[in-house]
This record gives structure tokens, sequence and C-alpha cells, in this order.
């Protein structure tokens, strides 16, 4: 992960809190197009104010969950409840939602403004209001000059941000974003991740995005929830999925990870044992995993938590410990990707911080090196 | 080497180019001129049944030779003169008019529906609208006539079910007309029309009901705007030949249904009077070029803004 989260470390997480009724409730909602399922028994719960990832590869269902919520799609089975609403049967201009299209979807022979008030026109704003509301979205996303000009005017930035205007000028509860940066280039979209992170914190609107960009869904969301297959494979918070992947595909498809397979054998409650051939050498982690000695399980290991050393780490025990010889180097400027070959032929991949200059060249190809980690920073999988 | 490869093309290229501008300039262009031509000369018995413009005169007393040109316009006048031709215009515009409104009536919900099929149905929706084309057109029309007679399949059913006891001819009136028309023109109205529908995005009626719009209203505020192109181009491809139209008024319209196609026709053949029917002929076309740039117009207007 190149950039740090940005948003900050909030002390209200309502999905920690019981007595907390949430927003949102996706109650196993399952979705089928013929023989295909595209959303297979899912339950979600949202609470008011957060910024909601959907993450996941294409066909892993998250779009056609985000068209349920909006009543483009009807479930074949389960319910979703909206502010404690059961939204069966309620056709999409009828519900307390609004979305901003992945295509953006303007109206092509609207100007900006037209655009932008159509919702309030929909409900009989008085002309006078809408007024005011359309000047006060353009202003809010910096459109205020270009009201008068056509979608076809406009850049793509620009396109962006007038469909983010036009869905919220109805002051929605809840906003679905359909890949919201995906047709933006990269430095624009990192921009503009920051832009909806601070109006979402600013009009407080519960946000529920979909994207398959986990950066993006790291550093802007509140939670995330990782689909694969039309089922749910982990919620949680960035850093929660990030550090506790609870299976093989979620710690692969948010960052990079190194997996070595193994047999648990030792099991207590405060640490487990693993034998792995693969790694070279036995993990030690510092925590129980209540599968019994003699199952296969498999480490994650961040790429960033191993460290590399040419001599030998002084106290070890040879626990956390692996050999091997430097075959390639990508340097990034502010770190340097390593790919280690242990003995066994296993390809381990390390991020370090070039905290000296690279002229220096600490560590080059082709050097025999030590790979070592903690005790924390492996999680054993049992998926 | 490069240099002949380019020349190459860019000779290539005008030849492909060329190649519509000469076909106009052959069949279009060079009749009408010879249309323009006799329109200004004189009706005679004789063969060619006109005048000549331009003759080289003789003049005896001076032993010298003038070449004559003698533009006759009282063709033109005449159709200022005698109502017959002004009425015929007025008919000949009416009847076009309320056939491309019903064609429009009739080829949008069918322009819909098709563009809103499952797209592997929309081949053969496209193919049935089509197909009529394959069968001659004379014989299509002719097969209303027996719908539409006296004792056709129309008449015979209200008798049969006793709404009429009478046999209830349409034949041989202008409601013939109407219904013979917009059959023949509706596909030109549908083919445009589904060619816009199709195209457009279905995120913008989504985007549309999102917002608050209720299912009609979508369709009044953004369908039916952005397939305006498609409504212009097929109303104009409907309207322009409604015009000049002549075998089907000649087949199913009473005599009493005046259109200029019509009396082009009695001029040319029936009177054999070259000079008027082509004067008339000229006028006609002078009229419908203005549809024809207004449809120029919006089509480019169009295109700049699909870019």
């Amino acid at each position: 992960m190149a950039s740090q989260p940005i948003r900050k470390p909030t002390r209200l997480e309502p999905w920690q809190d019981p007595g907390q009724t949430p927003y949102v409730r996706i109650d196993r909602v399952t979705k089928r197009f013929g023989d295909f399922v595209a959303v297979d028994e899912v339950s979600l719960s949202i609470h008011r104010g957060e910024f909601f990832a959907l993450l996941g590869g294409s066909g892993s269902g998250k779009t056609t969950l985000l068209r349920m919520l909006a009543g483009f799609e009807t479930p074949s089975d389960g319910k979703i409840y909206i502010d404690g609403v059961d939204m069966t049967g309620i056709p999409p201009y009828e519900r307390p939602v609004n979305m901003m299209f992945q295509s953006y979807a303007l109206f092509p022979h609207m100007t900006v403004e037209q655009n932008v008030a159509f919702g309030l026109k929909q409900d009989r704003v008085p002309k006078p209001e809408i007024r005011d509301r359309v000047a006060e979205m353009l202003n809010l996303v910096q459109l205020g000059q270009f009201a008068k000009r056509k979608p076809h005017q406009l850049s793509g930035g620009q396109r962006q941000r007038v469909a983010l205007a036009r869905s919220l000028v109805k002051r929605p509860k809840l906003l679905l974003l359909d890949e919201p940066l995906g047709a933006l280039d990269r430095r624009l979209r990192e921009q503009t991740q920051f832009e909806l992170v601070n109006i979402q914190e600013r009009l407080g609107i519960t946000f529920i995005v979909v994207t398959h960009d986990q950066e993006e869904a790291m550093t802007m969301s509140s939670r995330i929830a990782v689909m694969n297959h039309g089922k749910i494979a982990q919620v949680g918070t960035p850093s929660e999925v990030y550090e506790y992947p609870n299976s093989r595909f979620v710690s692969e498809f948010i960052g990079s990870v190194n997996l070595f397979e193994g047999i648990v054998a030792e099991e207590q409650s405060d640490h487990v044992l693993i034998r792995s051939e693969e790694a070279g050498c036995d993990l030690y982690i510092n925590h129980g995993v209540m599968v019994p000695p003699g199952t296969r399980v498999a480490v994650a290991i961040r790429p960033e938590k191993i460290t590399l050393a040419k001599e030998a780490p002084a106290a070890a025990d040879g626990r956390n410990l692996a050999r091997g010889l430097v075959r390639e180097i990508a340097y990034l400027g502010d770190m340097s990707i390593y790919l280690v070959q242990l003995a066994g032929g296993k390809t381990v991949r390390v991020t370090a911080p070039n905290v000296t200059r690279r002229t220096e060249m600490p560590i080059t190809w082709e050097d025999e090196v030590y790979l070592s980690w903690q005790p924390f920073a492996g999680v054993v999988l049992t998926q | 080497m490069s240099g002949l490869i380019h020349r190459l093309m860019t000779r290539g290229r005008g030849l492909v180019v060329a190649v519509p501008y000469v076909w106009l300039l052959l069949f279009f262009l060079v009749p009408f001129l010879i249309i323009l031509y006799i329109s200004f000369s004189e009706a005679v018995i004789a063969q060619p049944p006109f005048t000549p413009l331009a003759e080289l005169v003789r003049d005896e007393d001076f032993g010298t030779t003038k070449l004559q040109i003698l533009l006759n316009l009282s063709n033109y006048q005449r159709m200022f003169e005698d109502d017959l031709y002004i009425l015929a215009y007025l008919n000949s515009v009416k009847i076009a008019l309320i056939t491309t409104l019903a064609c429009l009536l009739i080829g949008y919900p069918m322009a819909y529906a098709i563009a809103k099929a499952p797209p592997s149905r929309r081949g053969t929706l496209m193919m049935l609208v089509i197909l009529p084309f394959w069968t001659s057109f004379l014989i299509r029309i002719y097969a209303w006539i027996g719908i539409l007679k006296g004792n056709g399949l129309i008449s015979n059913f209200l008798q049969w079910a006793g709404i009429t006891a009478e046999p209830f001819e349409i034949l041989y009136s202008d409601w013939a007309v109407y219904i013979g028309m917009t059959y023949v023109y509706l596909p030109f109205m549908v083919l445009p029309l589904y060619a816009t529908l199709e195209k457009l995005d279905p995120a913008l009626l989504e985007a549309a009901a999102d917002l608050g719009s209720r299912p009609f209203r979508a369709f009044l505020q953004v369908t039916l705007p952005l397939s305006l192109p498609g409504i212009v181009a097929g109303s104009l491809l409907v309207f322009i030949p409604s015009v000049g139209e002549f075998v089907t008024p000649e087949l199913l319209g009473g005599p009493d249904t005046l259109m200029i196609g019509r009396v082009l026709w009695n001029e040319f053949f029936a009177n054999r009077d070259w000079p008027v029917a082509s004067a008339v002929a000229v006028a006609l076309l002078l009229f419908l070029v203005i549809p024809i740039m207004v449809f120029q117009h919006v089509q480019g207007r169009q295109m700049e803004e699909a870019r």
C-alpha cells in the first residue's frame, strides 16, 4: 500500500454497537439470472453515516447488489430494508436513494444546470428553490462557471462531478456509487478520493460504493465488504481486512501477500507453531487458531513485514527465519520490492523502505539473504 | 517511392469520392436540366412534342444569321392562373402531412418496441418490417384494393359482424389513400426511429427513474427529446416522397383525390403537354428542396453533437 489511509481513525464505530439499528439491512438476498447466481445469500448491515465499500473483481456480484439497492433489479430471494422499510416492490423512483452511475448517465440534451435540476423538477420543487439548490450543488463540486455547458463540452473529471452533484441535489440519506472514479486517470482519481470523503463527511450521507480497486476501497471507506462469486468473503475496516484476512482469497485480493503452506505442529491458546517445508523453517505465531495439530493451513505474511539482512539476526532460534537468494529488485523510489528465492524454490516478495540512498546498495542481485519476521506478522488461514 | 504511393492513395481517394458525384450528375442533374429546358418551351404536335429554345434564324434582308433564344414563361404563369395546380399542391401537402403523422403515430411505438425487445429478437422484428419490400409495390397496392373494396375483406367482416347492413366501401376515397400511403411509407419511418431509439443508453432512463421520474415522464423528458433526430429523419423520409406520390392515389384514390403526381401524369401522358408538365415538376422540386434542406441542417447539427 503506497498511500496511507486518508480517513481519520474514527471513534464512531456504529457497527460495534449492538444497540444501533442499521440504516440499510440486506437480509439473505439472492439474485439469479437464469442458471447464474450473481448474488448468493448475502446479508449485510450498513449504518448511518458509513462510507461502505463493496469490493470485488468483475462478476463478483457487487454491481448487482448495488442495483438491487437502487431498485433496478429485484432480488430472487431475501429482502432489503432501508431505514427499516421493506423495499420489496418499491420502484426506483420512490426509493429514498440516489445513485451515481459508472457511465455517469448524464442527459446529453440538457445543460449541466438542467441535469442537476432534473431530480428536483420531478418532485415539483418551487423554481426559486431549484435555482438555489442547483447553484449550491454546483459550487460544492466547483462547476459554477460550467452551468450552461452541455455534457459533451466537459472533460471526464467535470462530468464525474456533474454526476455527483446530480445525485446529491435531492439530499438522499443514502448514495450509491458505481465505480465512481473508474473513468478517471490516476492523478485525478487520487484527488477525487479526497473530495468524495470530504463531501461525504460534510453532508453526513451514507455512501455505498462499488469498486474493483482495492486501494480506492482502503483509502476511502469506513468498512469494506470483499465479494467473491456472489458471496461476501469478509467484512471489516480497511485495516482489519488487510491485517487479518480470513481467507486466502481476501489475503491475495487485498494487497500482495506471501502464502506458506504448512502443518500445525503445536497449538496453544497463546501461540501456534507451524511446520512449513516451503518456508524451510518453523513458523511461530503468537495467537491461537483453534485447529487441531496435523491440520494443513496456510500462513499469510505481508511483504512489508519481512526484514531482509545479509547476516543472520542475533538471538535467532531458527523460527521465522528463512534463507534465500535475491533474484529481482524493483526500485520504486520510496521503497524497493525484492523477490527472494528460498532454498525450496518458493519465491518470496519483500518490500523495504529505502532508508539509505540507493547508490550504497546494501543488498543486491544474487546476494544470499536472511528473511525474518516477528511472531505477530503471520496470519493463519484455514480456508 | 513513398511519394508515389501517397499520390496514388490521394488519387484513389479522389476516385472513390468522384463516383457518387458522377452518379448524381448523370442521373439527377442532367435529367433535371432537361426538364428545366422543356419547361421553358412550347407544346407542339411533333416529335419531340416541344419547341427548341434556341434557333438559328437566317435574316434574308441583311444576309446574317442570328441565334434566337426564346424562353416561354407561360407554363409557369399557368400554374398561378389555373387553381388546379395550386389546389393539387395544397392537397398533396395535406395528404403527405396526414400520412407522415399516421406513420409517426404507428411507427414510433413499433420502433420503440423493437428497440426494447431482447437483442436476439430485434433482427427478426426488423426483418418483418422490411419484408414487404420483397414483394412488388404494385402487388401490395392491388392487395389493398381487395381489402378495401365494397365486397372486400373489411366490408364483408363488418357485414358479418352486423355493424353495417350495406357493403362498406373505403376504396376510391381519400381514406383509402391515407391507408395505402401510410402502409407503403411506414418502414421509412420505423427504420430511422429504431436506429436512434436503439442507440439510447438504458442507463439514462435508469438515471431518470433514480431521480424520481415515473416511466411516462421519463419517456417525455428523456426518450422523446433524444429521439427527435429520428423523428425528423423519418418524417422527412415519409413526407418528401409522399408529396409527389402517384401510384397509390391513382389506384386507391377517388376521381376527386387531387394530387400533384396525378396532375403531372395527366399533363405528360394524357395531354402530351410536356412543357407544362415539366414546369409542374420543377415547381414540385423547388417546393421539396426546403424540407430537404431542413433535413440536412438537422443531420449536420446532430453529427456535430455526436463528436
